[in-house]
């Protein structure tokens, strides 16, 4: 066989556009493989955002609804409750919830929440994981008399004020976290989702 | 026989095979201790296949099944803790096999030219390695387990703008839950073990490909006899291949006294929390990984941001690959390096082993500050490896130690600012210092830097 007469040209373009075409087909069969990767629609119902009705919360009442396998605290604060949120902050590591990852940018102001009345919170206490307890009274014997109502672990005795916001000498480091959530309605509450999208 | 031979032989190099690798490969003829680790590694790698394979058989990847499943062959199985117990300390016995396989190219300068390819091959096999391991600790689906892929899987929720959506992609799901747990079993029975396995096959081919080095460092290529066989050289078999038996022996009875009497190792091995199933709404008191990852993970907590955290984490890792291009000195064997490069290279031995200790350790101010001393000598040691490549002027040595020393100074000062402890800071920042001064300025004032001889053929 001669290789004079070979079109050297024309079997570059041969290889080139053959391995163009191969790598392609690979790229197109790794997006497929790689997408199975991602949460299946199992697992994006049973994380789908949550609707709740805050309506059905009353005053000084605590509703727990499940999301992602967490439990996600509603409280309806009376006036009498937020009124007493500002006398706990000589007690709190954290008053002015400055620790970003606790809570979204909306949530990070005086009572922790998109409506002043309305806490969300994920019920899980941010030492070792406890549910705490929700201690709405004043003063109560076993909790002593600087306590204004909120929610005590007794796992270990972390102390939480009735924004979530953690107690200083207490186990747990930071404040309760606040999930990500809006209001599609006046009364009707999503978590798990905000206008920026679904939570990760 | 010889006739079936034959036949295979004009249809497969079966004899040409055996020959190259094995009766006709002529190693050098000094190896010592420090060569058992090699085929040890290879033995380890067989005992993990053969107990995987029956460990597959009786698992379970189910996040309600898993545990159970583990217990069931623990407890029901005939003789099922055996080949568990096998197989957890198999685990860390590769880890230190591997460890030690590596400190001995770093002794023996086997990294060097024209090995660097076998040495790139080699970190990219203990990376698969560490995968692999991490990938089949989540298995049990103990506690430990749970929570230590919680913190792994989470390291990458650090990385900016992608780190959110990337770690869901990884988990399958918005918690580690059963879908993790499953593609983390194909990945360990399958997809790396693959990997690790062609890897390996790679190093050896590029191994006989140039040869083995040895404890002198010097290539026994360049002597050969009339018939091209290296005077220095024996044959792999029978010579090494008895050898290495008597490693292996020795090997297992140390393997089976640890499967035997102490499989779990005191909590190192198989961790106390792993005997709890995994409970996403319990998180245990103090979650730190298997030993073999402990350095890292030291290196990990060193540095408060936790982005540039793991940055050093990966880079402590991935700057062994460059080790080849560091370490320039024309000189192979530390028998016939400086003093000072023995003390460079303990030194980054004993590092190594206090980092891993501390990754165990809970977060207290004394362990952090040990943490951040002993991460500068980490990363400084691979400048030293650099700056020993050759003679260095005074203006160059003075210049590399202050502005090396000045840096991490001026983070202790931060630090005390900060409200670190002054005494404590200013008593650990010697430590750096002192290993920095006696490294870098050691060579203009003393003779330790002095280089020995090299000789031109093995010396035993």
């Amino acid at each position: 066989m001669s290789y004079e007469d070979v079109n050297q040209n024309r079997r570059r373009f041969l290889v080139a556009a053959t391995s163009v075409v191969g790598g392609a087909g690979v790229v197109g069969l790794a997006y497929p493989y790689l997408s199975t990767w991602a949460p299946s629609a199992r697992a994006q119902a049973a994380g789908a955002p949550v609707e709740f009705d805050v309506s059905q919360v009353e005053p000084g009442q605590l509703i727990v609804v499940e999301w992602r396998g967490k439990p996600v605290w509603v409280t309806h604060r009376t006036p009498e409750m937020l009124d007493m949120l500002p006398e706990n902050r000589p007690r709190l590591v954290d008053p002015d919830s400055e620790v970003e990852t606790q809570q979204p940018a909306y949530a990070q102001n005086e009572t922790r929440s998109r409506k002043p009345e309305y806490s969300v919170l994920i019920g899980i206490c941010t030492h070792l994981g406890c549910s705490p307890s929700y201690r709405p009274e004043i003063a109560p014997s076993d909790l002593g008399e600087n306590w204004k109502g909120g929610y005590f672990c007794a796992c270990h005795g972390s102390r939480f004020d009735l924004a979530g916001r953690v107690w200083r000498n207490v186990p747990a480091p930071t404040n309760l976290v606040v999930p990500v959530h809006m209001y599609v309605s006046d009364t009707l509450l999503v978590v798990g989702e905000d206008e920026e999208g679904v939570a990760l | 026989m010889r006739g079936l031979l034959e036949w295979v032989d004009a249809r497969y190099p079966l004899t040409k095979t055996w020959n190259e690798h094995l009766a006709q490969y002529y190693a050098p003829k000094n190896f010592n201790f420090w060569y058992y680790f090699g085929s040890l590694a290879v033995l380890v790698l067989a005992i993990q296949i053969v107990s995987g394979i029956f460990l597959t058989m009786f698992y379970k990847p189910d996040a309600n099944l898993a545990f159970a499943s583990v217990e069931y062959i623990m407890r029901d199985v005939e003789w099922g803790w055996l080949v568990r117990y096998m197989h957890t300390t198999g685990a860390s016995a590769f880890f230190i096999v591997v460890y030690l396989h590596m400190f001995r190219a770093l002794l023996y300068g086997s990294y060097k030219k024209p090995r660097e390819l076998i040495w790139v091959i080699g970190v990219a096999i203990y990376l698969v390695l560490m995968a692999e391991a991490f990938a089949g600790y989540m298995l049990p689906w103990g506690q430990m387990s749970y929570w230590g892929a919680q913190v792994i899987v989470n390291l990458f929720n650090t990385i900016p703008f992608i780190g959110g959506e990337l770690v869901t992609w990884i988990r399958g799901d918005f918690l580690i839950s059963d879908a993790t747990l499953n593609r983390f079993f194909a990945l360990h029975v399958a997809a790396l073990p693959l990997v690790l396995i062609m890897l390996v096959f790679a190093h050896i081919v590029a191994l006989h490909a140039v040869g083995s080095n040895n404890p002198d460092g010097v290539e026994i290529k360049k002597f050969t006899g009339d018939d091209g066989i290296p005077l220095d050289g024996i044959p792999f078999h029978p010579y090494y291949t008895v050898k290495d038996m008597i490693g292996f022996g020795v090997f297992l009875i140390l393997f089976f006294a640890v499967v035997f009497f102490a499989p779990d190792m005191g909590g190192y091995f198989i961790e106390k929390s792993n005997f709890i199933q995994a409970d996403p709404m319990v998180t245990p008191d103090l979650i730190h990984p298997v030993w073999y990852f402990g350095t890292f993970y030291t290196i990990l907590r060193v540095i408060p941001d936790p982005f540039l955290g793991v940055l050093l984490m990966f880079g402590a890792v991935l700057i062994l690959f460059f080790l080849p291009w560091l370490d320039r000195n024309p000189i192979n064997s530390i028998r016939y390096r400086s003093a000072i490069h023995k003390l460079n290279l303990v030194t980054f031995g004993i590092t190594f082993v206090i980092l891993g200790w501390l990754g165990m350790k809970a977060v207290e101010p004394f362990y952090a500050e040990l943490g951040l001393r002993f991460t500068t000598i980490y990363c400084a040691f691979f400048f030293v490896l650099w700056f020993h490549s050759k003679p260095r002027s005074f203006a160059f040595s003075w210049g590399s130690f202050l502005v090396l020393a000045a840096g991490y100074t001026y983070w202790d000062f931060l630090r005390v600012e900060a409200g670190a402890d002054p005494t404590m800071t200013m008593t650990w920042w010697l430590l750096p210092t002192a290993y920095l001064a006696i490294c870098l300025l050691g060579p203009l004032y003393t003779s330790f830097n002095e280089e020995k001889p090299v000789p031109a053929r093995v010396t035993s």
